[in-house]
This record gives structure tokens, C-alpha cells and sequence, in this order.
């Protein structure tokens, strides 16, 4: 039976030969993710299921990203509950406060790989889809689940494929695409489908930029994003993991996948506005909206290459007076690159204050809040209504250049006229 | 069950449900006090025990954070009912015991402060208000299954041994 790539790692994953869309299947899990804001209650779960240990130490990845360092005696108290935790249950994978946010330390140290279930107490689990696992954000109670089971029953899902073509403008990016893409079917355009990205255009884009993609799967509803192992994948996975693995590919007559076809030669940088992430629209119909606060960093937009594309148009510049600007490397890795290119210098010259690798004000937890009122450009994933602190406040998405761009003027501002 | 409307539009994401700045939070009662916070400041002092909301389509959109159905149980809720839900928030909230009901073109007939009748059972929704009924899709069988448990905590209890053990 013909099955797409999200039918095929499941059907691996619960044992069976095939599996079809609609169909519940319990699955072994290869890899459970959790954090130190959803890990607490995760472990509380655990401890009242009435099983000393977890089904296996090896298997789960425990990441202190959104409140790092502690902010408060809450988030200290959450990183004790979760220290210990890791000690009592021998967990071997555990990235304390220094190494950056969840969903790029979990690549970056070769904990995906091809054709593997990932789950995360997360939403944004969905970037792991990047590297041809199928990688999904549940619930702290299913995480109890899997942390006293090793499974976790599994909608089989759709498959809605973007067959991206054509050539992305200049200082047109990754997150464009998708912003375009979630603005033409909605927010909840792809519920409970997985989200395949295909097509020349996505075969062209590095691996980083496929995670852009995956990343922003969730904002469209979708359960998990997907995009084909190829040799960029491989060569990416081989240098980090040391995972034995099975590449996994869709067939393209599979019953239960749509195909979406998306030409992208003619994008302009796409915008999402205030409050919802579906709300998109081209940077020509928002330029020159002012701006109190620029936030370059997330799971989203803060690899190297986002601080690359966004120190090219800093060089030199000054960040407006009239505004504030936030780097936040995604990683420690990251961090470390961008010293080590000169990008830091270029940033804090510029006037920006750089953080440690953390979430940042992307969720409105930590630090970087905006006040009533005020508007914040965000590189990162969501605009809703409060998201960055003020329920009065405003929260716009662009891609890195944007950003960069406008953290000059103080006002949205199209990086090709730069 | 039988309760009184607090009608939400489209699209309620788990921000507006439980803003992140309280997520630092864990005790059902401290979350059930910010619940709704984004949508309306004052939901949590005006709620009653029993009370049901009723959503747009897309409810429960965003985080995964399980702070927010463990808010709007923790505030006494009985149960959301929606045009659709969105899927995390549709498996957490099964999980932790509170009941989800998808009826297509409800947010239409019902308004706020109307009393509304569930029968799970027989499958119907009644707007007392306007004497409306509606049927309720049934949740597939071991959702089911986990709701009369209690939630899916109470459940694992009973069959983590037996799930351990499935051969897969
Ligand atoms: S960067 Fe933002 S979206 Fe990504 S994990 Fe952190 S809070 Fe979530």
C-alpha cells in the first residue's frame, strides 16, 4: 500500500506493516522532549501514575530554555523540581540553563534523526519534522504517559504537501514562505495534519531554513511539519548524531495526501499582524508602521543564519533611538558562531543588547516584556493577543531582515530598500 | 449537565486562555484565578461551578501548555463546547477530565448567559434559552474510555502494566 512519509514512521513506530490516515495506533517513542516551564507538571503526572521509573533515561532530552536564568522564585522552584527529577531518574540527556532553546539544542546534539517519533511538551516540536522524523507537541499529561510507558497513541494524520516552486526574491526567506502560506489557509488550515514542505524551492533551502518551515507548521494547526530527507539532511544528521537511523520517504500516490502547490518567485517579505498569525499580509501594505521594540531570536529566527542576514543590514547602522532591540542567539552554539564571526560586535555597536540563549520575550515570561500600548517585531513565531507581555500591546512577525531593517528606521521597513 | 453560557468567539489560543506569564504557575487553583484572563479580566471572579463555555471554531489554538484546560477546570467549568477544537488542547483536556463537546454551528444559537442542557448520553445538546437542540458527535471509544476514568492519570493507573507489556 502506498503511504506518505508521516504514515510510514508511524507504521514503523507501532510495529504494523502499514498504517492509514484516521487510524489510532499506539507508538513507541524514540525521543520525549520536555522544558523547565511545561516539565514540572509533566513529572508531577508522572509521580501520581504510581511508577518509580521512567521507561528508559536514554530517550529523554530535558532543555532549561524559558526561564533561564531562573527570573523568579516560581521558575527557581520549576528548575529544582526538574535538577532533581534528572538526578533521581538518571536522565543522561540534560542541557541546563546555558545551552539555548529546546528545539535547536535537540538537532544541534544529534538527538534527531530520520524516520523517528519525537514528541515534546511543546508546541513547536513540529521543527524536528525538518530532519525527516515525525516530530509532535503534547501535553504534560501524555508526557506522563510516555515517561512511565515509552508510548503514546497517535491519530494516523493527513498529509497536506506544500509543493514549493519558483525563486525567493532577494531578502525574501524561509519565513516568508510559510507566513504566506499560513496567511492563504488560516490558522486552522492544516488541524491535525501533518505538513509536508516539498518542492525545487524547499530543496534548495538549507536545513536551518527547512526548520523555519516545520517550525511554523503548528500556527496552521498542523500536528507535525515534514520536509524529505535528502543529502543536506543526511550530511547535517551525520555530523551530529550518532544514532543508527532508517530514511523514510512518502509515496506520491498515497490516498490520504493533498497537495498544495505555492509559487514563491513573486513574494515580498510577508508580515503577520496583530493578533493572529494567519492574519499576513505584504510588507508594502504595513511599511513605515512605528515600532517600540525589535526582537531578533526563537526557535524560529535565531540561528546563525538569521543573525548573519540581520548583521549584513546592521553593519554600521545604528539601532532608532526611539526603540529598543533584542538579539538572542537560539543556542549556545549559535552564540558561540556569532562571536566568533564578529556579529556580536556588529549588534552591541549598533546598539542592540544581546541576552544568553533563552526563549526571550517570545512567550511574554521572561525578559524583554512590552507595555501597554507599545508594538514589538518579532522574528519568532506568534502574535497573539498578550504574547509578549501587554494584552494592550501589539505584536507584528517578519523574518530576520525585516527586522533588522527596521530596527534602524524605527518603523517597518522593506530591507530591499536598504 | 446543565449550566450558564460564557460564549468566546473564533481562534481562542492558549495565551489568551492562560497568559505566559503565569505559567510559572502549577496549583489548579492559582491558574484557575488568571483563568480566561486574555479574553475577559473578569471571567474567574464571575464564573459559577457548572458554568460552560462555548467557542468558535479553532478553540484552544497555540501552546501546548496544560495550563490552560487544568485553569478552565480549575474554575469550575463542566465543559467547552466549540465548533472545533484544536488538537493539543483537545488531548490535554480529555487527559485532565474535562469534557469537549465539537457542535458544528453552535456559536450561532447560543448566547452568552443562555442555560444550556448536555445529555452525553443520548447525544444532545439543548439551549434551554430557546428550547434549540443539537447532536453531539460521540468521542471515539477509549477517549471515552479515559473520560469515565477521570482523566488519563486515573486511567494509567489501571492499565500502565497492560500497555507496558503491548508487544509493538
Ligand atoms: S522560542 Fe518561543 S516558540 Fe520557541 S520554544 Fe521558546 S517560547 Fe516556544
Amino acid at each position: 500500500m502506498s503511504m506518505t512519509m508521516a504514515e510510514k514512521v508511524l507504521a514503523r513506530a507501532s510495529g504494523k506493516k502499514e498504517v492509514e490516515a484516521g487510524e489510532i495506533v499506539m507508538a513507541n517513542i524514540d525521543v520525549a522532549m520536555t522544558h523547565d516551564l511545561t516539565g514540572p507538571l509533566s513529572v508531577e503526572a508522572f509521580q501520581k501514575i504510581g511508577v518509580s521509573e521512567v521507561w528508559d533515561p536514554e530517550k529523554i532530552v530535558i532543555v532549561f530554555d524559558h526561564q533561564v536564568p531562573a527570573d523568579s522564585l516560581d521558575a527557581a522552584l520549576n528548575h529544582k523540581i526538574m535538577r532533581k527529577f534528572v538526578k533521581d531518574q538518571k536522565i543522561t540527556n540534560f542541557y541546563d540553563v546555558r545551552e539555548g532553546v529546546c528545539h535547536q539544542v535537540l538537532p544541534e546534539k544529534g538527538h534527531v534523526v530520520p524516520g523517528e517519533v519525537i514528541v515534546g511538551t511543546d508546541s513547536h516540536t513540529c521543527t524536528h519534522g525538518a530532519l525527516g522524523a515525525f516530530s509532535t507537541g503534547i501535553g504534560s499529561t501524555d508526557m506522563s504517559m510516555v515517561f512511565a510507558t515509552g508510548k503514546l497513541w497517535f491519530k494516523v494524520p493527513e498529509t497536506i504537501k506544500f509543493n514549493i516552486e519558483g525563486q525567493l526574491g532577494y531578502n525574501v526567506y524561509a519565513k516568508d514562505v510559510v507566513l504566506n502560506i499560513i496567511g492563504q489557509i488560516g490558522a486552522d488550515g492544516a488541524t491535525y495534519k501533518a505538513c509536508e514542505f516539498g518542492g525545487e524551492t524547499t530543496k534548495e533551502l538549507s536545513v536551518s531554513d527547512r526548520m523555519v518551515l516545520c517550525n511554523m507548521a503548528i500556527e496552521m494547526g498542523g500536528k507535525t511539519g515534514l520536509v524529505e530527507p535528502d543529502k543536506k539532511t543526511l550530511d547535517y544528521v551525520n555530523a551530529r548524531s550518532r544514532k543508527s537511523y532508517e530514511v523514510l520517504k512518502g509515496d506520491s500516490d498515497a490516498a490520504s495526501l493533498q497537495i498544495m502547490d505555492i509559487n514563491v518567485s513573486d513574494l515580498e517579505p510577508q508580515i503577520a499582524c496583530p493578533h493572529n498569525v494567519d492574519n499576513v499580509k505584504g510588507i508594502s501594505e504595513v511599511e513605515g508602521t512605528p515600532i517600540d521594540q525589535v526582537f531578533l531570536g526563537s526557535c524560529t529566527n535565531g540561528r546563525i543564519q538569521d543573525l548573519r542576514d540581520a548583521a549584513k543590514i546592521l553593519k554600521g547602522k545604528k539601532v532608532s533611538d526611539n526603540i529598543r532591540m533584542l538579539v538572542i542567539p537560539a543556542s549556545r552554539e549559535v552564540y558561540t558562531k556569532a562571536l566568533n564571526e564578529g556579529l556580536m560586535n556588529i549588534f552591541v555597536d549598533a546598539g542592540a543588547l544581546v541576552c544568553n540563549p533563552c526563549c526571550g520575550p517570545c512567550l511574554g515570561g521572561h525578559v524583554g516584556l512590552i507595555g501597554p500600548g507599545e508594538v514589538s517585531l518579532s522574528t519568532s513565531n506568534r502574535n497573539f493577543k498578550g504574547r509578549q507581555g501587554s494584552p494592550e500591546g501589539e505584536v507584528y512577525l517578519s523574518s530576520a531582515a525585516v527586522a533588522a531593517a527596521s530596527a534602524i528606521t524605527g518603523k517597518i521597513e522593506n530591507p530591499r530598500n536598504k | 449537565m446543565k449550566g450558564k453560557v460564557w460564549k468566546f468567539g473564533d481562534d481562542i489560543d492558549t495565551d489568551l486562555i492562560v497568559p505566559g506569564r503565569y505559567l510559572v504557575l502549577r496549583d489548579e487553583k492559582d491558574l484557575a484565578a488568571c483563568a480566561m484572563e486574555g479574553c475577559d479580566p473578569d471571567f474567574a471572579k464571575n464564573v459559577d461551578k457548572g458554568d460552560i463555555i462555548v467557542g468558535g471554531k479553532n478553540f484552544g489554538c497555540g501552546s501546548s501548555r496544560e495550563h490552560a484546560p487544568i485553569a478552565i477546570k480549575g474554575a469550575g467549568i463542566a465543559a467547552v463546547v466549540a465548533e472545533s477544537f484544536a488538537r493539543i488542547f483537545y488531548r490535554n483536556s480529555i487527559n485532565i477530565g474535562l469534557p469537549l463537546i465539537e457542535v458544528k454551528g453552535i456559536s450561532k444559537h447560543v448566547s452568552q448567559g443562555d442555560e444550556v442542557e448536555i445529555d452525553m448520553e443520548k447525544g444532545i445538546l439543548k439551549n434551554l434559552n430557546t428550547g434549540k437542540e443539537f447532536e453531539i458527535k460521540a468521542l471515539p471509544e477509549f477517549m471515552l474510555e479515559i473520560l469515565n476514568h477521570g482523566g488519563l492519570i486515573p486511567y494509567l493507573k489501571d492499565k500502565v502494566d497492560e500497555i507496558k507489556q503491548q508487544k509493538i
